[in-house]
């Protein structure tokens, strides 16, 4: 429960996570749409056409005369689908409506065309004031089809919190209560007037109008309800009795376009970081089917208004006005942070930081248990009520796992892991099935807290063991991937923690050196044994290896990159299938990492020799045993061809040569250097192509004296840097070392 | 569908038979004592002191809690409240209730919306003076026939409590009030109201708190061994069959005296029951059960248990019926609520 400590990454690693400054922008005076296209700068060109595309189709629909066939003409075809495609996908500018209504409605087109059009006005941002009175004017003179009419009418009512502003809107109150007389239209007219009416719309004349409708209609809701309003707003005037509890007044008006309108919208709040501009709120609309409290919803950025009297008492005693906080909703941009930073609030509901990136700046500035125990609680409740696995009702998972990611999104920005996810994920791995939010999970999981090694063990390393073992290849090569980067935040915690040592506070059990140190080298024993059964199970693809040879080019730097002072070699049964690979990239990896070894080992020799004094930490002879004997494997197997003879790794290729002999292939001693290696071969017939073009019997002896390091040229030409680091480093001293070991 | 409804166990005797199973049904190492992170039941509880005598006195004030269905919730600790603004909040509470009613429309301010808030404490529902006093949210309307002088009625109350919640709460911070269970009664659509404002108030988060079959099995012996001076109704103990195409509730009604006796057969230490104890009390049950109707229980799913003390079902669903146990029962509520908001 305590906050604990938990990695950071140091800011000269860069992480794809983390966005620029000026990014912060939340919109602002800025047209919405347009900023929000500026965020989303890999996709700017396909934006680009896009808009170009939808402006010359709202021009078509401007100038469009008469009535066009749809069937016999393209352009309108072209246009059409357009509009339709990008509405769907983004929703549509605000000058789009003006053109796209006017055309709808003067019934200029199709019915058909008129239709889909309506269909199409979803609104990306607003919907201008004027485009809806224009329509109403179009709607008086009646040039539509009474379908038009009331498929205008529905989607008014639906966009009705869409519109800008609805002062002018409100003066044509008397125009729709006139089309009440229209028996189709009177339903979803009733609806309009019912978010419309004020108290000084209500009239004597208008109630009578309503109560002489219902006389001759009957008891309907959507009049009773209108009443009902009426009544509450002049209860002197309307003295019928209404029925006191209806539950649903209108019938679901809701349309073609609610559904959409609220993809367009999460689709925008994916694309950028920042929230949009939250016209609003960010709440999402409630459904009536679920159980209050049980639908996941972050809260949007609201001040704590639980300020009472003796908080105004304590602003009064204060001359200068700095305990005067900003309002958290005021908040658009990086400098407005900066310069109220020393007055501002947290939101009342902390969960609204997480899509706030201005206040995770402010929380990772602020070291206050409170706010971090208040986002504690709130995460470690929705999570456990919201994961998918737990409750049998699958239908959220879309939902759960939009949330899971910007619940690690906010973990990249604070560059560190949420206590309450932890426990999830402890709690909830055990459970999961590998399959359901495999990349979200996954993901989550690197950025897991140092903790003790006993209870990584059985809440992360036993249940993930489980799921990997069962899993494809490829979930294997997620696990290994979220692992690394699990090792890489702990290293980079740690060395942020070197160079704030003086911040004693955060010192604790599981953070001393001794301690970091063993919990580390467990998690790369594990990552060992999980690599050796899966590269068994598997049969070595060059894929897995490839995952797993990262993970170790991770581990092989961690003393100079990372000032840790532990290495750990790779077991054999990763060594060997890299060494044997048929694979070049998988040998030239090796290669790179056998020089990482050796470059971080000789530093920590030269080191313990500078040095008198003894050291708290020292490698143990048995780090350079292990990196020896694989040197001498892979020097023998790639450069003097005696690997079957000098290998002296107890798993290793030592074998007699009798055995050798009775495997009836000639020249086994070579068969295993850079010339004739399987990885390499490929590259030996390309060099003698090249170098005895007339030659074609691919006499691969001739790769020797001169032409041996002609040919290392071509290697690296060829890119294999590894190998080139690894044979510069590493060949000729063996000899040395081995003649100083003895 | 109730294929078998007992009114008493034939013999205490014939229950004792099955107690040399006790070494075998033994689950004490699976639930290691350890409260840990991942919560595990603990393995033993301590009942609560006997109640005296004289509390009877003050439990006037809450016998209204008594004979209500209280639906359960847990609730994490409320940042910023304090005990001393209850008028402020009711105030504010009603001011945000006639907005949420009014959902769309303008709300004239100083118009009477009819529903009165009102927020007090209640001083004696908590196990010490270290738990937090408990706190009482009533809405309560006038009847809209006659509007003036008419007495006020209560629609809808929900209080928030803790009982021996204090190991929890001393690990929290000043600035929160821990009172982590809260049941409410009345229409669902008044707790998402107030729930919702307490949420936005003082950032806190609501969760249905559901009982497991595993605790339901522990009010069952827990309530069995407790006295009650009347004559006291059944113990009811209802299942539910799985895997059926329709549902089937089989209830088991024992006579109290007589779960009492096999109680005090199976209980070895007095104020404390262990989870071996419980388990050999409803495998004596079972087994009982089985020898007259050949239905092996112990493959269905408890959903609720009633006793002379309160009945529980498994929804989290609460009846309390005795004044004098109501803190008892609370006790292991609100534990229950602890272990689902750690």
């Amino acid at each position: 429960m305590q906050r604990r400590q938990t990695p950071k990454q140091p800011l000269q690693v860069h992480r794809k996570k983390q966005t620029d400054l000026s990014a912060w922008r939340k919109g602002g005076r800025i047209d919405p749409e347009k900023s929000v296209q500026n965020h989303q700068s890999p996709n700017n060109q396909k934006n680009d056409s896009k808009q170009d595309s939808l402006e010359q189709a709202l021009s078509y629909f401007e100038k469009v005369q008469d009535r066009v066939s749809l069937k016999k003409n393209n352009v309108l075809q072209k246009h059409l689908t357009t509009v339709e495609s990008i509405a769907l996908q983004r929703g549509l500018p605000p000058e789009g409506f003006d053109v796209l209504l006017n055309v709808a409605l003067s019934g200029k087109l199709s019915d058909t065309v008129n239709t889909r059009l309506l269909k199409s006005l979803i609104p990306a941002s607003v919907i201008p004031e004027t485009s809806v009175v224009s329509s109403v004017s179009w709607l008086c003179v009646s040039k539509c089809s009474s379908n038009i009419q009331l498929l205008f009418l529905r989607w008014l009512i639906t966009v009705f919190d869409f519109i800008d502003h609805k002062e002018r809107l409100h003066a044509l109150y008397g125009f729709f209560f006139s089309f009440l007389q229209d028996e189709k239209m009177c339903p979803y007219v009733c609806h309009l007037l019912y978010l419309l009416t004020r108290k000084e719309n209500v009239k004597p004349f208008r109630i009578r109008r309503l109560l002489d409708l219902q006389a001759k209609m009957g008891m309907q809701s959507h009049l009773q309800a209108l009443l009902s309003l009426y009544k509450l707003f002049c209860p002197e005037l309307v003295t019928i009795t209404l029925p006191g509890k209806t539950k649903t007044y209108f019938k679901d008006s809701e349309g073609p376009w609610k559904a959409t309108i609220n993809t367009v919208r999460q689709r925008k709040q994916e694309n950028s970081l920042v929230s949009q501009p939250l016209f609003l709120g960010t709440a999402q609309p409630q459904s009536r089917k679920r159980k209050w409290n049980t639908q996941l919803i972050i809260p949007a950025s609201s001040t704590n208004k639980n300020n009472l009297e003796e908080d105004r008492e304590k602003q009064r005693v204060d001359f200068y006005g700095t305990n005067e906080s900003f309002p958290v909703e005021q908040l658009q941009t990086f400098s407005q942070l900066l310069q109220n930073i020393h007055h501002l609030e947290f939101p009342s509901q902390m969960g609204s930081v997480l899509t706030n990136p201005l206040l995770l700046h402010y929380m990772n500035c602020i070291k206050d248990e409170s706010i971090y125990l208040r986002l504690y609680y709130w995460m470690g409740q929705t999570l456990q009520e919201e994961c998918t696995w737990y409750v049998a009702d699958n239908k959220q998972y879309e939902e759960f796992k939009d949330f899971l990611e910007t619940v690690y999104k906010a973990e990249c920005f604070l560059q560190e892991g949420f206590s309450s996810c932890e426990e999830f994920l402890y709690k909830s791995l055990p459970l999961w099935d590998g399959f359901c939010c495999r990349s979200q999970i996954l993901r989550l999981v690197s950025w897991i807290p140092l903790s003790s090694f006993s209870e990584m063990k059985s809440h992360l390393y036993d249940p993930l063991a489980q799921l990997f073992f069962t899993s494809s290849l490829y979930f294997k090569c997620s696990v290994l991937e979220s692992l690394k980067e699990l090792l890489q935040n702990w290293l980079n915690w740690h060395i942020i923690h070197l160079d704030s040592e003086s911040d004693s506070q955060a010192h604790s059990l599981n953070t001393t050196l001794s301690g970091l140190v063993n919990v580390v080298a467990e998690l790369i024993d594990f990552v060992g044994w999980i690599s050796t059964v899966a590269l068994r199970l598997e049969n070595n693809p060059t894929f897995l290896l490839y995952f797993i040879l990262d993970f170790y080019e991770t581990v092989c730097d961690m003393y100079l990159r990372y000032n840790l002072p532990l290495l750990i070699m790779p077991p054999a049964g990763v060594f060997y299938p890299a060494l044997l690979s048929m694979d070049s990239v998988s040998l030239n990896q090796l290669c790179y990492i056998m020089y990482r070894y050796r470059t971080n080992l000789v530093a920590a020799k030269e080191n313990e020799l500078s040095k008198k004094k003894i050291l708290q930490f020292k490698f143990s002879s048995q780090t350079y045993q292990e990196y020896n004997q694989y040197i001498i494997a892979m020097v023998g197997c790639l450069w003097t061809s005696s690997a079957f003879q000098k290998d002296i790794h107890p798993q290793g290729l030592c074998m007699d040569d009798e055995l050798l002999k009775k495997t009836t292939v000639q020249e086994f001693k070579t068969s295993f250097n850079i010339v004739y290696h399987p990885a390499m071969m490929g590259y030996a017939v390309l060099f003698l192509q090249q170098a005895w073009p007339d030659d074609t019997t691919f006499n691969f002896s001739l790769i020797k004296g001169k032409k041996w390091n002609w040919y290392l040229e071509y290697l690296y030409a060829q890119g294999l840097k590894g190998l080139k680091v690894f044979i510069e480093s590493s060949i000729n001293r063996v000899s040395q070392a081995s003649h100083s070991k003895a | 569908v109730a294929p078998g409804l007992m009114s008493a166990m034939e013999s205490v005797d014939g229950a004792v038979r099955t107690l040399p199973s006790i070494g075998r049904l033994s689950r004490g190492l699976l639930f290691g004592g350890v409260h840990g992170r991942v919560g595990l039941s603990p393995s033993s509880r301590l009942l609560p002191p006997a109640p005296p005598s004289q509390e009877n006195v003050d439990s006037q004030k809450t016998t209204f809690l008594l004979r209500k269905q209280w639906t359960l919730y847990s609730v994490t600790p409320l940042y910023r409240f304090s005990d001393t603004h209850l008028k402020d909040y009711a105030r504010l509470l009603s001011a945000f209730i006639a907005a949420e009613k009014q959902k769309g429309l303008a709300v004239e301010i100083g118009v009477e919306l009819g529903i009165k808030v009102a927020i007090s404490s209640l001083p004696d529902l908590r196990g010490s003076d270290r738990d937090q006093a408990a706190i009482l949210v009533q809405l309560s309307s006038r009847s809209p026939a006659s509007p003036k002088n008419s007495e006020e009625k209560v629609i809808w109350s929900g209080w928030f409590c803790s009982v021996s919640g204090d190991d929890f709460s001393e690990n929290v911070p000043e600035d929160f009030t821990c009172l982590p269970l809260f049941l409410a009664n009345g229409a669902e659509s008044y707790t998402s109201i107030v729930g919702s404002w307490f949420q936005k108030t003082f950032d806190c988060c609501f969760r249905r708190l559901a009982i497991s079959p595993l605790n339901l099995s522990w009010m069952a012996a827990m309530w069995t061994g407790c006295k009650v001076d009347k004559t006291a109704s059944a113990m009811e103990l209802v299942f539910s069959v799985p895997h059926l195409p329709q549902p089937l509730d089989i209830s088991y009604a024992i006579h109290p005296e007589d779960a009492k006796a096999l109680w005090d057969t199976v209980q070895k230490t007095p104020g404390e029951i262990t989870q071996e104890e419980v388990d050999v009390f409803m495998d004596c049950l079972y087994s009982h059960f089985h020898r007259h109707f050949k239905i092996r229980l112990s493959a269905t799913k408890l959903v609720k248990v009633s006793t002379a003390i309160a009945s529980a079902h498994c929804d989290g669903i609460i009846k309390f019926l005795q004044s004098q146990y109501l803190t008892g029962v609370l006790m292991l509520l609100t534990e229950l609520a602890i272990s689902q908001i750690q």
